[in-house]
């Protein structure tokens, strides 16, 4: 299973989820795990989700949610979790 | 499973701290392309880099935007030309038409730097390791992207005076054949004792003939995570100041190893060795210096100032150790003053000299680095800095170097832009008193002793 941690970062927007969400069932991305918080003002949201079934490349999928961030004026990241991993968990 | 709570602190390192992964530096031999004819050897070299090295730049973005990590430079070390060009080379001219080569293969690679372009003379120079020393000034003006090094003394075997005598000169030469850009070619030579031979930064870079066909290296940086870490606990104690930066570079490094291991299996070339060192840059806030102001020295230079980086030094090791499987190269915390803005900071405000600087060399790696001194210091003179430098690496069993630029038309008071990474520099002043007897003996300097440690 590939996973990935999508991060959206910004100031809240309505839709902003359902937005990101709406992309990934398009796509085939299935959300394993979903959080959020506030951070100074800040929304802060992380999903965990799995690439496998993906129809799309890593690239492509990175550069349009990046895309549908940047429209919402928030901004998105996909990021590979190993990083996640290999930094927090020994 | 991940939480969100550390997702946000990796990336606010990445995205403020300025964590980055400094350099995959793919090393590669070239003892296989040495012929005795001069075209033989050059289309040999450029054919094993561009077939090696092809996918190298590319497979570097991608991982970088895979895992949202910045990696600021893909670069290649090569086998020491020296060895290379040996069979081939009569004059240093031939030596050039081997630089002009390499500096073709990296364009086409796409690479910012190539180092390799250097001489192991600890003990003696051979015929083609002197014709390729004195090679090294035009080398360096005609090239772009070509690094040099030249490896003056060993623990094991002493310093070889008439190398560092010749390097006074060859550092001069440089400088005065690249004057048109503030003497940029002496930023891309530098002078070691005791260089490693799976170093990623340049411009001490190169393949040594220990390593494997090809590999792959990697140095992590990131002096901004730390800072911001220390920041955080500005009335610790010792015990914690040093648990904390321990901690930080674990994690600094663990970033390190992913970046190694998936570079070298998506480019089918083994995984060297880590490099854990904090790498400044002149951005704002990725500073060794501002990491040291935070331990508590008003400027690098004020007295503590070696306390302070000897425990940097030591437990930025001591975190990255565990987190890598295979550790080498420099390892330590960079102490350049161009490259990093709190080193200029405190050399424009008074507080750090040459001779504190090579103080601090002693703890930590490497040496005297991008110091811009005046342009009329006599060759003599920076041969007595070499052989100041080496000593200190050759007793303390250690990397030390010599990167100094003598900005041909400057003097103290003026400023000098090498741009990019190498940053700017006040020119620094060098102790006027002459070194001309002492390094004009000729003969080298025997390898200390091993025992009776005081």
């Amino acid at each position: 299973m590939t996973r990935a941690i999508i991060t959206v970062v910004g100031k809240d927007t309505v839709g902003i989820i359902a937005k990101v969400c709406t992309y990934l069932a398009d796509n085939q991305i299935n959300i394993l795990d979903i959080s959020q918080t506030i951070v100074q003002e800040y929304f802060n949201m992380m999903m965990i989700v799995d690439l496998t079934k993906s129809v799309k490349a890593f690239d492509v999928l990175s550069d349009e949610l990046t895309k549908i961030g940047k429209d919402t004026g928030v901004q998105v990241k996909c990021q590979l979790e190993d990083i996640f991993d290999k930094m927090h968990r020994i | 499973m991940i939480n969100l709570q550390e997702v946000i602190e990796t990336n606010k390192m990445i995205e403020q701290e300025n964590l980055d992964v400094r350099t995959i530096t793919m090393g590669i031999s070239l003892l296989d392309c040495s012929d005795k004819d001069l075209t033989v050897t050059c289309e040999k070299i450029y054919k094993k880099i561009t077939t090696l090295a092809c996918n190298l730049v590319q497979t570097g973005e991608d991982i970088a935007k895979e895992f949202g990590i910045p990696i600021v430079n893909k670069r290649i070390s090569i086998t020491p030309i020296s060895l290379v060009g040996s069979a081939c080379c009569r004059t240093p001219g031939d030596y050039v038409q081997i630089a002009k080569t390499l500096d073709r293969a990296a364009k086409e690679v796409g690479v910012n730097f190539l180092g390799g372009y250097s001489a192991i003379v600890s003990k003696g120079m051979t015929r083609s390791d002197e014709l390729l020393i004195r090679s090294i000034p035009m080398a360096l003006a005609c090239t772009e992207r070509i690094c040099s090094s030249v490896n003056v003394g060993s623990t094991k075997t002493g310093i070889n005076m008439d190398a560092v005598r010749l390097m006074g000169d060859i550092i001069k030469d440089t400088a005065e054949a690249t004057k048109e850009k503030d003497s940029l070619g002496c930023a891309k030579l530098v002078v070691l004792c005791n260089a490693p031979d799976d170093n990623p930064f340049m411009a001490g870079a190169f393949h040594g003939v220990s390593e494997a066909d090809a590999i792959i290296n990697v140095g992590v940086s990131g002096p901004g995570v730390v800072k911001y870490a220390l920041e955080q606990i500005p009335d610790a104690n010792f015990e914690l100041l040093c648990e904390t930066i321990k901690r930080t570079a674990f994690k600094i490094t663990r970033v390190g190893q992913l970046v190694a291991q998936e570079a070298s299996s998506r480019l089918g070339v083994p995984f060297g060795i880590i490099d854990l060192s904090l790498a400044p840059t002149p951005a704002i806030g990725d500073s060794v210096a501002d990491i040291l102001k935070c331990i508590g020295v008003e400027h690098p230079g004020a007295p503590g100032t070696t306390a302070a980086l000897a425990l940097l030094n030591d437990q930025v090791k001591k975190g990255g150790v565990m987190a890598s499987s295979y550790v080498g190269g420099l390892s330590g915390a960079f102490i350049p003053v161009s490259e990093d803005q709190g080193m200029i900071d405190a050399v424009e405000a008074g507080a750090l000299t040459i001779e504190k600087l090579e103080a601090m060399t002693c703890v930590c790696s490497v040496g005297l680095d991008m110091i811009a001194i005046p342009g009329d210091t006599p060759a003599t003179t920076i041969a007595g800095i070499i052989a100041d430098e080496s000593a200190i690496g050759m007793v303390n069993q250690k990397t030390t170097a010599v990167r100094i630029i003598p900005v041909v038309g400057k003097t103290v008071g003026d400023t000098v832009e090498f741009g990019g990474l190498l940053g700017y520099a006040p020119i620094m002043p060098v102790n006027t008193f002459s070194s001309q007897r002492f390094v004009d003996r000729g003969g080298r300097i025997p390898a200390p002793i091993h025992s009776f440690k005081n």
